[in-house]
């Protein structure tokens, strides 16, 4: 197997540090210690890949998913779609996007969500997708609604989608949320706002792409993503290990 | 912070929230039938070669409560320290699981083979792990960590050399509770936290 390279080290900046008291779970939940830097080796280089065979045609529909196509999903559809990249630009083709969210009124099907905005029969709430060979995916599902949490004395989470990626590398694993373009919640969410910088949380902030949204059936909202990237090593005719 | 012009810079994390789930796990979240098949259902099929193990444990947070909504992901080699996709690797050993903390205990089990250990860049010994990693509510980005194993030759190991607090060490070490039984305890902070990587 080719050495393609130790993975990029991690830039922490942009990412929300452990410790952020307004949004209160992560106080307990937060290590204390440093992290142990080290360079990647087989662990984190290599990772699982899946095979297309896995997939049902309507795993990225989640208007059609949960019923098997029988009826469609209650609220505003939307097509969700975009480009994994990684931070050298390149595509990253084959690689797994799973997504969840809440249905149109703010509610999870979860055994643990009791928020009391009704259970969509028809919604699940999840799909998964590879992208293409190029790094393209797409998801149509229902705008999720905005809802309140437990956390400080009036919260709400901004409409948000959960998005999980697995690169081609374990080292490259992300679970990130997607939002929506001009949600005045968003300003207000301790979750959020566990990004600090202002430019970071806007690139979590799907714009409305008219060019993709379908005339008499959806709106189009597109989120790109960048996953690490690997740095080049001065062996790269060198097999793994010798 | 730091300046990386030719770079794009990634995607920023967020937590994977109480629900994590319901995306990746569909059956455990009480969403049975969602897929035919999911994700990290087995890190081994029948046949797998090697010593077939368990590990339980718990995540505990700073309070020392087991948290009950975490989900952990498991990637590794098979029993001769060959990872899924490099050849000769044993078709049996898928090497990624995804496991919950039980809702009511906190409890986690992984049911795998025991990873043989392998020569990474430059020669460098790795012994015998599996590599972790850990979501929940209250994480904004998943935590990484190995298992190690107590009744392996771990000297000389490339990582845990590179630990400076030797006493801390241990937490990345499983103990054997039995014939192929094994415990180990993940702790967020306080005394006795693990030791997460920046790998």
């Amino acid at each position: 197997m080719t050495d393609l390279g130790p993975l990029i080290p991690r830039n922490r900046a942009v990412h929300p540090p452990a410790y952020t008291p307004d949004y209160k779970t992560s106080v307990a939940r937060s290590p204390t210690l440093p992290l142990l830097s080290l360079e990647s080796g087989p662990s984190e280089e290599t990772g699982p890949m899946f095979g297309h065979g896995m997939f049902g045609a309507l795993d990225n529909n989640l208007i059609l998913n949960w019923t098997k196509g029988a009826a469609p999903a209650i609220g505003e559809r939307i097509l969700v779609f975009g480009h994994v990249l990684d931070e050298r630009g390149k595509p990253v083709p084959e690689t797994l996007v799973e997504i969840w969210q809440a249905n149109a009124g703010g509610r999870y099907r979860h055994k643990k969500d009791g928020y009391l905005a009704p259970l969509d029969p028809n919604f699940g709430g999840c799909g998964r997708a590879l992208t293409d060979e190029n790094g393209y995916y797409e998801f149509l599902t229902i705008r999720p609604g905005a809802y309140p949490w437990p956390n400080r004395g009036n919260d709400w989470r901004p409409m948000h989608i959960h998005l999980s990626v697995y690169g081609h590398s374990f080292g490259q694993r992300l679970i990130t949320q997607l939002y929506f373009e001009g949600d005045p919640l968003i300003d207000l969410c301790p979750i959020a706002n566990t990004v600090k910088d202002r430019g970071d949380l806007d690139r979590l902030v799907a714009p409305l792409d008219m060019s993709m949204a379908r005339p008499l059936d959806f709106l189009a909202y597109r989120f790109d993503i960048v996953l690490r990237g690997r740095r080049q090593t001065m062996f790269e005719n060198r097999l793994e290990g010798l | 912070m730091i300046r990386r012009p030719d770079l794009l810079a990634e995607t920023p994390s967020q937590t994977a929230g109480p629900y994590v789930h319901i995306g990746c796990m569909p059956t455990y979240a009480g969403n049975p039938g969602t897929y035919d098949a999911e994700i990290g259902e087995r890190a081994i099929s029948d046949g797998a070669k090697g010593t077939i193990i368990e590990i339980r444990g718990q995540v505990f947070d700073g309070t020392g409560n087991a948290i009950r909504d975490a989900m952990l992901e498991s990637w590794q080699p098979d029993a001769a320290g060959i990872f899924p996709g490099q050849p000769g690797a044993d078709p049996a050993v898928s090497g990624h699981c995804r496991f919950a903390a039980d809702a009511d205990s906190g409890e986690f089990l992984l049911r795998t083979v025991k990873p043989g250990a392998f020569r990474g860049r430059g020669g460098s010994h790795n012994a015998p792990h599996i590599s972790i990693w850990i979501v929940a509510r209250g994480i904004n980005i998943g935590l990484n960590t190995r298992i190690y194993f107590d009744d392996e030759d771990n000297s000389g190991d490339r990582l845990l050399n590179a630990v400076e607090l030797k006493h801390r060490v241990p937490t990345l070490i499983a103990k054997k509770t039995g014939e192929g039984q094994y415990r180990f305890d993940i702790r967020l902070q306080g005394e006795g936290e693990t030791v997460f990587l920046d790998i």
